[in-house]
């Protein structure tokens, strides 16, 4: 299960209030990504990652909230057709869905999520180098600490969780019947 | 106070779990397991929507004797997790003396079981495992449900070794079966102590001929072979598939040919194009496909060329419940074609009788020159059974061909047995042109009334006519009270009668294997002495009652059971219902 | 302050058109953990909102298959009919309804072998609808089965050895028969299959697309689709004899819009009425 990578493909906003609107947009859909993911491991019997995948949907949302907070907004603002993407096809913060397995353990999780948070990283480092307007990159530099954050958060409970064993995706019931 | 024979005892197994736990495989080796021990059983499956991950139950059946319904309730439910296992409750019904084991670090039972009021032993199965490594949580299960029922480890373990495809993780899960035996044995002692140990298997291992373990698919597949089928076309459906997907690879190894088809019309037009070549054909569908072959069947019907159709009922009308059963297709099956248009209708009355009444099939409709249709159920179909070698019905497919040069050859002669000879492609001087267009006996397209008639009445005469010989139905019993029945419900009801004969009162079992043409001779014979009759069946409309009305007389009119699917009849009902209707007589 | 954001909650409701969220249902998928089809489903829900097509007057048509299961887990009308009729089905609904957007959706199994002979005609008659194929070279629903996408040699119980058939094109056959607009998408590429779908669903007449969506269960070296896929060379054109001549040598991993004509759509039922019932009458008066 690899991650995508590469640069962001689009240009930096060209004001502040744009800028904040873009990354707030990333950690919304970050969320839903995750509370969709939850659900497909609850209708598939793995608890135990649907509580991870809501851990981390809270989490995001939580950072949304602080964006929200930090711009004085009381509601969403409208939201662009189309959020920022890497080269690649995904949305900076949010996993594909082809990296989910229904056998998945927590650590599958946070390894997803640890991807996630380091493409943020990087993507907000690269808005800071980009921008040649102040308060963006002051916010950009924030913003890519948070996501720092993030990151050192989910390292920390990669250690607490048990790593997966060689034979994780192995299912003794095969999808047909094999009788 | 006549003395009455003990029933024969069973013990009847869940085992449940989510994606990952392995239950389907575990359950299919405890019956294998079984099987080596010298018992008799039945494996019925369940789960969730889900393509993997769902949540699964295999339910076993144990015993001395053969059997081919499940018990009412489980002497134990063993979940190796809980998830979503609730919504089986109605197919694993528990009372208190049944066991429940569940593995405390999945959380505590579902309260629909804990209501149940069984008997719970928690065990931590997975911690078990993890001591073991590279070994299976549902081999621990396998060990422990298997100790529990009295099979000896021996047993278990040769059970594992025959199918296990990694040899470098054997090892570790025989010792896994083996820890959970060990387990078994701590549990019975408890169980003594509380309410008393469950109930175990005797058996002693079999004596003379060998046992065989199968599915109702299975048997379908090999029935069709063994009577000469060479030619089948597939449609994937559920719950048929397996039928085609077993014969696939084993009809190239016989000389046969399988073609995938598009769909179920084209697999229909293919296997009448195969029949008309002189190769007996078949195909396999359930009742969405059933519907859409109808046309084609039409045309077997007119055009007298020998086809046979293995449908394996599901829930229904129209999309309805794919994975569950249901005998809900008869009507359409007996009079399901426009026109007058008679078919052979033949019914397998247990999962090891797929095997020989698809045999029939094939040979009736190559006698006859007509279509015939099976009607298994997915029950039959999907579970798998252990049970005595079948035996050798020596049923094959003869069709009567026409001699080259037959002198004034007419494809659709009028015989006294309504049966013609048939013209092969390929052989000398006898061509024609087959038709459902309406025709004169030389195969040419007639709308005059005398061809109508006569072609009419002479392929309603040549299934009438036909010597069925005793294998139309199983009668079983003397009594002036008599249940009919046919399919998987035959299990279930020949148990109730059974513990109806226990309590003094007795009936006559009639299990219909051919349901077309009507016998009415023969049912005359069969009901001789009988005063009345109840039918019994698993669908909504009553349609065999409806059926039988329609074509039989009987002494008085006769009383109806039925209900539809998706849950299986259970003898207790059916013991209930039949205990009323005596009494009410 | 609220720190467990809702994303739906708090939404502001724009004054015209639905977000993408309020276009799916409540049903959880039952598709497996990994299946292209969610992001498909994301895609749909995605174009309708850039559409802005209120949920109730979009009906989704579906047959019988894992896909097939897609109307459900929209808040549109839908229809889970048959295997293999879905555009049949539509036909009827969008002639009788003209004024409904109708969206038509399967996998490879239900659209191209059953419904193979309902797809050609609906190309034909070119009807304004719009039809997504989620194609997987695989029958799931009934465990793994070949198609008609499956490559010739791909092994499989029902078919040992591989069917040795040649895989159907449906590009082409639906370029032949009349469509009007051919396209092909990546499920793995959420807002690239978006922006098709729209484009679809605004371009008049037949808009079939063909979303390859990888199957994790049966065909897991799919998961290899993201590195495959690649933008077409040449850009959309309506020159259908253009379009057939690259479409013969396309590689099925062609992304984008490969056709979108002007080809005349089947003319709406007319709704106004020219006379009344018992005018006619007046042809069988002597």
């Amino acid at each position: 299960m690899s991650p995508s990578d590469g640069d962001a493909n689009a240009p930096v906003p060209a004001t502040l209030e744009a800028f904040m609107v873009q990354a707030l947009q990333m950690e919304l859909d970050a969320a839903q990504r995750y509370n969709e993911f939850a659900d497909m491991m609850e209708v598939h019997n793995n608890p135990e990652v649907v509580e991870w995948f809501r851990k981390m949907a809270v989490i995001e949302g939580k950072h949304a909230a602080h964006i929200m907070a930090q711009m004085g907004w009381s509601t969403v603002p409208a939201l662009s057709a189309n959020a920022p993407r890497l080269a690649g096809f995904e949305a900076v913060e949010g996993a594909a869905v082809d990296e989910l397995h229904y056998l998945m353990q927590p650590w599958h999780v946070l390894q997803l999520a640890l991807a996630g948070e380091e493409r943020a990283e990087r993507f907000f480092a690269q808005m800071a180098r980009e921008t040649k307007i102040e308060t963006i990159r002051m916010a950009a530099t924030t913003l890519q600490q948070e996501e720092r954050d993030h990151v050192e958060l989910v390292k920390a409970w990669m250690q607490k969780v048990p790593q997966p064993d060689n034979n994780w995706d192995q299912d003794p019931d095969p999808p047909r019947y094999d009788d | 106070m006549q003395a009455q024979p003990a029933l024969p005892s069973s013990v009847s197994i869940a085992l449940a779990g989510s994606g990952g736990s392995g239950v389907m495989t575990a359950g299919t080796l405890l019956l294998a397991a079984a099987a080596k021990a010298g018992a008799y059983g039945l494996m019925v499956r369940t789960s969730g929507p889900q393509i993997r991950g769902g949540e699964a139950a295999a339910m076993l059946r144990l015993g001395s004797h053969a059997m081919s319904s499940l018990d009412d309730g489980f002497d134990l439910l063993l979940a190796i997790d809980w998830q979503n296992v609730n919504r089986f409750a109605d197919e694993i019904v528990l009372g208190a003396r049944s066991v429940l084991i569940g593995d405390p670090d999945e959380g505590e039972p579902p309260d629909v079981y804990k209501a149940m009021g069984a008997r719970y032993a928690p065990l931590s199965l997975k911690k078990m495992a993890k001591e073991i490594p590279g070994s299976w949580v549902n081999m621990i299960a396998l060990g422990l449900s298997g100790a529990l029922a009295g099979l000896p480890l021996q047993a278990l373990q040769d059970a594992v070794r025959d199918g296990w495809k990694k040899p470098d993780t054997l090892e570790a899960n025989l010792k896994a079966v083996a820890a959970g035996a060990a387990a078994a044995a701590q549990i019975a002692v408890q169980l003594a102590q509380d309410g008393g140990a469950m109930t175990q298997l005797q058996v002693s291992a079999p004596i003379g001929q060998r046992r065989w373990m199968l599915s109702g698919n299975e048997a379908t597949g090999f029935g069709a072979l063994k009577a000469g089928v060479r030619f089948v076309a597939a449609y994937p459906i559920t719950p048929a598939t397996e039928v085609l997907e077993w014969l696939a690879p084993r009809l190239v190894k016989v000389g046969g040919t399988l073609l995938q088809a598009e769909d179920e019309l084209a697999s229909i037009n293919m296997i009448i194009g195969a029949s008309y070549g002189g190769v007996p054909a078949l195909t396999a569908t359930a009742g969405p496909g059933l519907s859409l072959m109808t046309e084609a069947i039409g045309l077997a019907v007119a055009s007298e060329v020998p086809i046979v159709v293995i449908d394996v009922m599901r829930g229904g009308p129209s999309t309805g419940i794919p994975a569950k059963s249901e005998q809900s297709d008869l009507s359409f099956a007996v009079s399901g074609l426009h026109g007058d248009a008679p078919r052979l209708v033949v019914a397998p009355t247990s999962i090891a009788d797929c095997l020989g009444a698809t045999q029939w099939a094939v040979h009736l409709a190559e006698a006859l020159q007509a279509p015939a249709i099976v009607l298994s159920d997915q029950f039959m179909g999907q579970s798998r059974v252990i049970t005595d070698r079948p035996p050798e019905s020596g049923h094959v497919a003869q069709r009567l061909a026409a001699l080259a040069n037959t002198p004034d050859y007419k494809r659709y002669r009028n015989t006294d047995s309504g049966v013609s000879p048939m013209a092969i492609p390929g052989t000398e001087g006898v061509t024609y042109t087959a038709d459902g267009l309406e025709h004169s006996e030389a195969g040419i397209p007639s709308s005059q009334s005398r061809d109508h008639v006569m072609q009419l009445d002479k392929r309603q005469r040549k299934l009438t006519l036909h010597d069925y010989g005793s294998y139309w139905a199983d009668i079983e019993g003397e009594a002036d009270a008599a249940v009919i029945t046919f399919g998987s419900a035959s299990g279930p009801v020949r148990e109730a009668i059974e513990r109806a004969k226990a309590r003094g009162i007795v009936m006559r079992l009639i299990v219909l294997r051919l349901l077309a043409p009507a016998r009415p001779e023969h049912m005359a014979a069969a009901l001789k002495g009988v005063k009345r009759v109840i039918v019994v069946e698993q669908n909504h409309g009553a349609q065999l009652y409806r059926y039988l009305r329609a074509w039989y007389d009987f002494p008085a009119p006769p009383a109806s059971y039925h209900r539809p699917g998706p849950l299986p009849l259970r003898p207790a009902e059916l013991l209930t219902a039949l205990l009323q209707w005596s009494d009410q007589s | 302050m609220n720190t467990t954001l809702n994303q739906d909650a708090a939404v502001a409701q724009p004054m015209v058109g639905f977000t993408a969220a309020q276009y799916k249902s409540s049903y959880k998928p039952i598709w497996c953990p990994g299946c292209g089809d969610f992001t498909v489903l994301s895609s749909v829900t995605k174009a309708l909102s850039i559409m802005g097509v209120p949920p109730k007057d979009c009906a989704v048509v579906s047959g019988i298959g894992c896909s097939s299961r897609i109307p459900a887990y929209t808040t549109c009308y839908g229809f889970h009919g048959v295997h293999g009729r879905s555009l049949a089905a539509a036909t009827g609904l969008k002639v009788a309804r003209p004024d409904l957007q109708v969206l038509v959706a399967g996998g490879d199994g239900d659209g191209y072998s059953i419904g193979g002979n309902h797809f050609l005609h609906a190309c034909r008659r070119n009807v304004d609808m719009t039809y997504l194929v989620m194609d997987n070279h695989v029958y799931g629903m009934t465990k793994g089965q070949p198609s008609p996408t499956t490559e010739p040699d791909w092994d499989s119980k029902l078919s040992p050895g591989g069917t040795g058939v040649r895989v159907f094109n449906p590009m082409v056959v639906a370029l032949a028969s009349g469509a009007n607009f051919v396209a092909r998408a990546f499920a793995g590429d959420l807002h690239g299959t978006a922006d098709i779908i729209a484009q679809a669903m605004k371009h008049p007449g037949f808009s079939f697309v063909e979303i390859l969506s990888p199957c994790v269960t049966f065909r897991p070296e799919q998961r290899d689709w993201r590195k495959l896929v690649h933008a077409p060379e040449a850009p959309v054109t309506d020159d259908a004899a253009l379009a057939a001549r690259r479409l013969m040598k396309d590689d099925g991993l062609n992304i984008g819009v490969l056709y979108a004509g002007d080809r005349t759509p089947y003319p709406a039922a007319p709704r106004q009425a020219r006379c009344s019932v018992a005018d006619l009458e007046a042809e069988f008066e002597l």
